[in-house]
């Protein structure tokens, strides 16, 4: 944990998780049935958009929210951990259906990864091969209260474990640095 | 080894040059990438907007299907059968049962076979619904896709009362279905199918003559029958290049034998992306006719749903293959048993594996943009390519 994960005060924390969890831009990878079912929990009857999940995201690089849906194969896996990296932090994950989980039914396959969270962090798992629409809504809610609860910093870095796991990455220190005078230099 | 300049023409500059140099440009599109549907990977060359040629990678999908039904006793095969097409697990798994019943020589009841045949036909609808959402979905027309999934929400109601699941049934059985259909069922099913029967018009009036979809689908992508044949196409693909050809029709299976007169084959002659797209959507209202006709013998057709098992099922020594007419084309299973409760191997057969392997032939002298239109077109699953 850096510097500028310092505590900030509370009304600053509050509004900072609010707008963050209320505005998850969402990028589905897509990869199998449960695919299937996080398209249908986007239509008309299930509709997350109403819970703030926007899935309009045109990338990765515009995406708040990951859900992976599907079987995760071990050829699949980089470009799962490549588009991970790619998202701008602050990032989540949620694993959807029990593939992406633990491997599911295919846990004794020659040819799957036994879980996404083998490659990149996940914050909310749902169960289910696959979850019904509700059980994704569920998932999105528990995220949101995770996020609601998090010690945000500027740097969006909330989570000690996964700051712990990136160092390189810049703190708020950065952001309200002083300008460097010519004159400081020795 | 001679370095060429890499120039990248886009648009009317580019074909008022025609003496002009290119060089060819190497594009990889996927494996995740919004218009594949999936995960299947394309490395296209391009020569400014045409492409020269394609090749799908595929595998980012592969799960070892076929060396897990090794693993799996006849009863727990049909768990992942339902998994690599994932929108006909009602289809995949009746083929597992059909070939295992075969090789037992087992009766299955009359009643279990006119369910089978009512639940493979609204799985067919169901099925056919997610492409006539997707596919305009990928060239640009949003809208559909609202109306495609109301209608499967009210087919996955019906469905989910009788199996328990949405997109896994898991209701066949060696030997018949699960359990007897809840008490009103049938009903409440007939009153699902007229209700998707007419509400239809919405989603097919809004974008089957539709002018933009017209301009993106009409004379794009033709797949000739011959080609159909030379790489083993089948389903509603083949179907729309006039390769007449349907199991339920031409080798009866289920309930068809007696469904002939309801049964109608959808066919088109021109083989182009709107022709595919019409057998989809016909085939839908053909589906729907169907499951009414099912309805009405059900009424009448009673008795039990499965046969008692033994506590080890085990096949006989022998091999078979039972081939059904899924929503996606010819699925089948070949099993070779040694006499054991696995099989010793199960080679499966899947349509979209063969049917997209036509693109290689199909995409070279196309325009970057109709790729998209041609790949929707082909309505392949990534995991029944890949397995």
């Amino acid at each position: 944990m850096g510097i500028g994960d310092a505590v900030l005060p509370d009304p600053v924390k509050f509004v900072l998780n609010w707008g963050r969890r209320y505005s998850l831009w969402v990028f589905n990878f897509g990869l199998a049935c449960c695919a299937i079912e996080f398209i249908a929990t986007s239509m008309g009857r299930h509709d997350f958009i109403r819970l703030g999940v926007i899935p309009f995201a045109h990338g990765p690089r515009q995406a708040d929210l990951m859900v992976v849906s599907g079987t995760v194969t071990d050829k699949m896996a980089p470009a799962v951990k490549r588009l991970y990296e790619q998202m701008p932090e602050p990032k989540y994950v949620i694993s959807f259906g029990a593939c992406s989980n633990c491997g599911g039914p295919y846990w004794d396959s020659y040819s799957v990864t036994k879980g996404v969270d083998q490659i990149i962090p996940v914050d909310v798992y749902v169960p289910g091969c696959p979850p019904r629409p509700e059980a994704l809504l569920q998932g999105i809610l528990r995220l949101q209260d995770k996020i609601a609860g998090e010690q945000v910093s500027l740097n969006g870095g909330a989570r000690g474990a996964r700051a712990a796991r990136s160092p390189e990455r810049s703190t708020a220190r950065v952001l309200t640095a002083p300008l460097v005078r010519p004159d400081s230099s020795p | 080894m001679v370095r060429e300049e890499v120039t990248v023409g886009v648009g009317d500059a580019a074909a008022g040059l025609h003496e002009f140099p290119t060089t060819d440009m190497t594009l990889n599109i996927g494996p995740q990438h919004p218009s594949t549907h999936g995960v299947l990977r394309l490395r296209i060359v391009l020569d400014g907007e045409r492409v020269v040629s394609a090749e799908p990678i595929v595998g980012y999908m592969h799960r070892g299907a076929e060396k897990l039904f090794e693993v799996r006793d006849y009863r727990q095969i049909i768990v992942l059968a339902n998994r690599h097409d994932w929108l006909s697990a009602f289809s995949n798994e009746l083929g597992v049962a059909l070939a295992v019943e075969r090789m037992l020589g087992m009766e299955v009841p009359e009643r279990a076979t006119w369910l089978r045949t009512l639940l493979a036909e609204l799985n067919r609808i169901l099925n056919h619904l997610m492409f006539l959402g997707s596919y305009p979905l990928e060239i640009g027309a949003i809208t559909p896709v609202f109306y495609a999934f109301r209608e499967r929400e009210t087919i996955q109601a019906v469905m989910e009362e009788a199996a328990g699941g949405r997109m896994h049934f898991m209701f066949n059985r060696v030997g018949g279905i699960k359990e007897e259909v809840p008490a009103g069922w049938t009903g409440r099913v007939r009153q699902a199918v007229a209700d998707v029967r007419s509400r239809m018009p919405d989603l097919d009036g809004l974008i089957r003559d539709n002018e933009i979809f017209l301009a993106r689908t009409r004379g794009i992508g033709v797949l000739t029958p011959e080609q159909v044949d030379a790489f083993g196409i089948s389903g509603p693909v083949a179907r729309a290049s006039g390769v007449d050809f349907d199991l339920r029709r031409d080798e009866p299976y289920l309930a068809y034998g007696e469904l002939q007169e309801s049964l109608r084959v959808v066919t088109r002659t021109v083989g182009d992306c709107h022709s595919r797209f019409e057998c989809l959507l016909d085939q839908v209202y053909a589906s729907l006719d169907l499951a009414d006709a099912c309805l009405d013998r059900l009424a009448s057709v009673t008795g039990p749903v499965n046969v008692r098992l033994p506590k080890t099922l085990k096949a006989p020594e022998g091999h078979t293959y039972a081939w059904t007419e899924n929503p996606l084309g010819l699925n089948g299973y070949f099993i070779v048993s040694r006499g054991e409760k696995t099989p010793w191997r199960c080679k499966l057969r899947s349509a979209s594996f063969n049917n997209i392997q036509v693109l290689t032939e199909l995409l070279p002298g196309t325009l970057l943009p109709d790729l998209v239109a041609i790949l929707g077109s082909m309505f392949f699953v990534v995991g029944d390519i890949d397995k």
